[in-house]
């Protein structure tokens, strides 16, 4: 619990110091007007002082965008999305937050208390009015451990930066490595990111270090400035080494609903990224509504030799999820992985998977994908492992489970296996099983109580996954399992 | 300290339990015997309290306290335990960690403090060590993979770490040979033959009373105690059948 309690402080700290560093000015004076057009994508550029390199290419996605139709391939039912009724660009204020904790739905501070959050941190999650600068104030005694951490990583030479300010300080970099994983092209929600992506995160490890901590989005970035079109960029050069952690376990308010964030990396050779995310954006009532729709495309490009890139991901959260981080192995002996954990309950929609595209000699990726669904949920893997004619001797593992709870929630997979080398070796295994009634009553009968019993038989249906987590952040995902499924046996 | 009285209990909507009238004191050890269909493991998850297993009449008090009003859990946290006829598989649960945290649910139920990590090792070791069962097993999930006979000897390790006042054994000596025998009936003689706690064996074979032996024996048939008597009505069980006494 305290360490939850440690990384919540942490987290408020490093919020706190965005306002010194000063990231994001102006935020609340200025704002761009509802709606999307070659205007909005201008004013966006012009107030991120952008060179002119970046804005042809916003607007160049801009103007391929309106050509474009969205995805319809994935089993999810997706409600008409009305792209002008919505802001691109820092949205005003709404003035009817809650103006205090009491106002706030019951259930969502329940789970703010079972994840242990401190009541200061509970009012910023929850959007009360005033509640930033209180959280500030309370911690501001540890804002000087966010100021260490980041002198350390400047002297390792790892840049850490919102990409807004990597644009302008790191052009070269940017522009060699932006829109090369995920082309500007890719998808609908790929190129709609392009045109107006707000902010996000670019990080570049040297040729050789070992980025020398966890990195986390919580160090600088202001998460209620970049939460809808986020923007991600991961540089491993050779030989280099970096974690890097995404996400957050606590139910976050979010006035926007529609996400479509995208994530390149790139690992050189003999680099490893591992990128883990936890999700839990606000998913609907028990009927869905409200719920955020989140469009992610998140793509590895192992390019050197010996690269390895590994996406761990716990995904319990938004009413519609599509989302399929991948990993390019072009580099010989490159290796990709994906570990997955998706929750569906309620109403909530799943459809997510990877891709693992061999191109390298000798190259290998694992799949672990865990499905739990509950309610009347629909929760599908898809996935595709395609090994190209220059893949000798490529190799393939994958799992894939489904447990289900209750009678009235659908679980899915969608394999795509494309092979055109005959040395390729790819593995496929699947199962569905139920959370059976003797499990859960053999639980009870040895003193858990019923919540008990089912996080438990949950936490180890997935634990092939949370086992990739870092330390801290799989304690919290195992709780948050736990919590998802509350009151969906029984 | 169990006293069951006229219970009556239905599956699916089947009446099973048909008046059943049993009265268990603290150091006493009872065997019920019977035919197939008696009732003999709907007696045993019906005192346990699992769903689908509906009390229709009668009455049952545990420690004076209302047994059927009890959750599962809070049925074990007032000193119940259920060894399984058949224990169930937990995949991705070690049993240390499914000990530990069933174990420190109970004592948070009646105020005790938890276990640390450390104490909890300490006794998992030593029940596991009294029942032949490596260190190793009791960090594998919980059951998988597990032999027959090593489930059973799981189930006693569990009742050891648990701790309970009263043991309901179903069929606990069913698919073990005879040194299994011998070792699981050593675990229930050291962890329960005591003055302040009681046993409820459920069994369809003789030979496991000669090694726990019983201070009664009753015979359960048609959802009732048709009749009850000293350890020497097991001998008799075996000689002449169940369809003389039963019928």
């Amino acid at each position: 619990m305290s360490d939850v309690r440690n990384a919540e402080a942490q987290a408020a700290a490093d919020r706190a110091s965005t306002y010194e560093w000063g990231f994001t000015s102006d935020i609340e004076q200025d704002f761009a007007p509802k709606g999307l057009s070659e205007d909005t994508v201008r004013f966006i550029s012009a107030k991120k002082n952008e060179p002119e390199w970046m804005l042809e290419w916003r607007l160049k996605a801009y103007r391929h965008w309106l050509t474009m139709t969205p995805p319809d391939w994935a089993k999810l039912n997706v409600p008409p999305i009305d792209y002008q009724d919505a802001y691109y660009y820092a949205e005003p204020r709404k003035k009817d937050g809650p103006a205090s904790l009491d106002e706030v739905d019951p259930e969502i501070l329940r789970v703010y208390e079972k994840l242990g959050i401190p009541i200061e941190e509970q009012k910023v999650l929850a959007g009360v009015e005033g509640a930033r600068k209180v959280a500030v104030d309370a911690v501001f005694d540890s804002v000087s451990v966010a100021t260490t951490f980041r002198a350390e990583l400047e002297r390792a030479g790892v840049i850490f930066r919102s990409i807004s300010e990597a644009i302008r300080e790191y052009p070269d970099l940017v522009k060699r490595w932006l829109g090369k994983v995920v082309p500007m092209r890719d998808n609908y929600f790929a190129t709609l990111n392009c045109a107006v992506f707000s902010d996000g995160t670019f990080v570049y490890i040297p040729e050789g270090v070992r980025c020398p901590m966890e990195l986390s989005t919580y160090f600088r970035i202001n998460a209620e400035n970049t939460g809808q079109f986020e923007r991600t960029l991961i540089v491993a050069d050779k030989g280099s080494h970096v974690s890097y952690l995404e996400g957050c376990t606590a139910p976050m308010r979010d006035e926007n609903q529609l996400h479509a964030a995208v994530v390149e990396l790139v690992a050189l050779d003999d680099a490893e990224i591992k990128y883990s995310t936890v999700q839990n954006w606000y998913p609907g009532d028990a009927e869905g509504r409200g719920g955020i729709y989140n469009f992610v495309t998140k793509r590895a490009l192992c390019q050197g030799k010996n690269s390895k890139v590994s996406w761990t991901q716990v995904e319990t959260g938004s009413a519609i999820t599509w989302k399929y981080p991948s990993c390019v192995l072009a580099g010989e002996n490159s290796v990709g992985e994906f570990y997955s954990v998706a929750v569906t309950n309620n109403r909530q929609q799943a459809d997510t998977g990877t891709k693992m595209i061999h191109l390298g000699k000798n190259t290998k990726s694992t799949i672990v994908s865990k499905g739990i669904s509950a309610g009347r949920s629909d929760n599908t893997y898809r996935g595709l492992v395609r090994v190209a004619p220059t893949a000798e001797g490529a190799r393939n593992f994958t799992q894939c489970d489904s447990l289900l709870l209750g009678s009235t929630c659908g679980a899915h997979t969608v394999p795509y296996i494309e092979v055109r080398n005959p040395s390729a070796q790819i593995e496929h295994e699947a199962t569905t099983s139920k959370i059976s009634d003797d499990q859960l009553f053999y639980a009870m009968s040895r003193g858990l109580d019923q919540e008990a019993s089912v996080a438990l038989i949950v936490n180890g249906f997935a634990k092939e996954v949370l086992q990739q987590l870092p330390m801290e952040f799989a304690v919290e995902a195992q709780k948050l399992l736990g919590i998802s499924l509350e009151g969906s046996v029984g | 300290m169990l006293k069951i009285e006229n219970l009556h209990a239905e599956v699916d909507g089947k009446a099973i339990l048909k008046g059943l009238s049993l009265t268990i004191n603290p150091g006493e050890i009872h065997a019920i015997m019977g035919p197939n269909g008696a009732g003999k493991s709907t007696l045993s998850y019906t005192l346990a309290g699992r769903p689908g297993y509906d009390v229709t009449e009668g009455k049952v008090t545990f420690d004076g306290q209302d047994l059927l009003d009890l959750e599962p859990h809070e049925r074990a946290a007032a000193g119940l335990f259920l060894g399984f006829q058949y224990p169930v598989e937990i995949p991705g649960v070690s049993n240390v960690q499914f000990l530990r945290e069933a174990l420190n649910a109970q004592r948070k139920k009646r105020g005790e403090d938890a276990l640390s990590g450390g104490d909890f090792l300490k006794r998992a070791k030593v029940q596991a060590d009294a029942l032949g069962f490596s260190m190793d097993m009791l960090k594998r999930p919980v059951n998988v993979g597990f032999s027959g006979g090593e489930k059973k000897r799981n189930e006693m390790v569990q009742m050891g770490i648990i701790d309970p006042k009263l043991a309901i054994l179903d069929e606990t000596d069913s698919g073990l040979d005879i040194d299994a025998l011998r070792v699981v009936s050593d675990g229930i003689n050291r962890i329960m033959r005591t003055p302040d706690k009681a046993v409820l064996l459920i069994t369809h074979y003789q030979r496991l009373l000669d090694y726990v032996k019983p201070d009664f024996v009753h015979v359960l048939a048609g959802g009732r105690i048709v009749r009850t008597g000293g350890a020497e009505l097991a001998h008799e069980l075996e000689r002449e059948g169940y369809g003389t006494i039963a019928a």
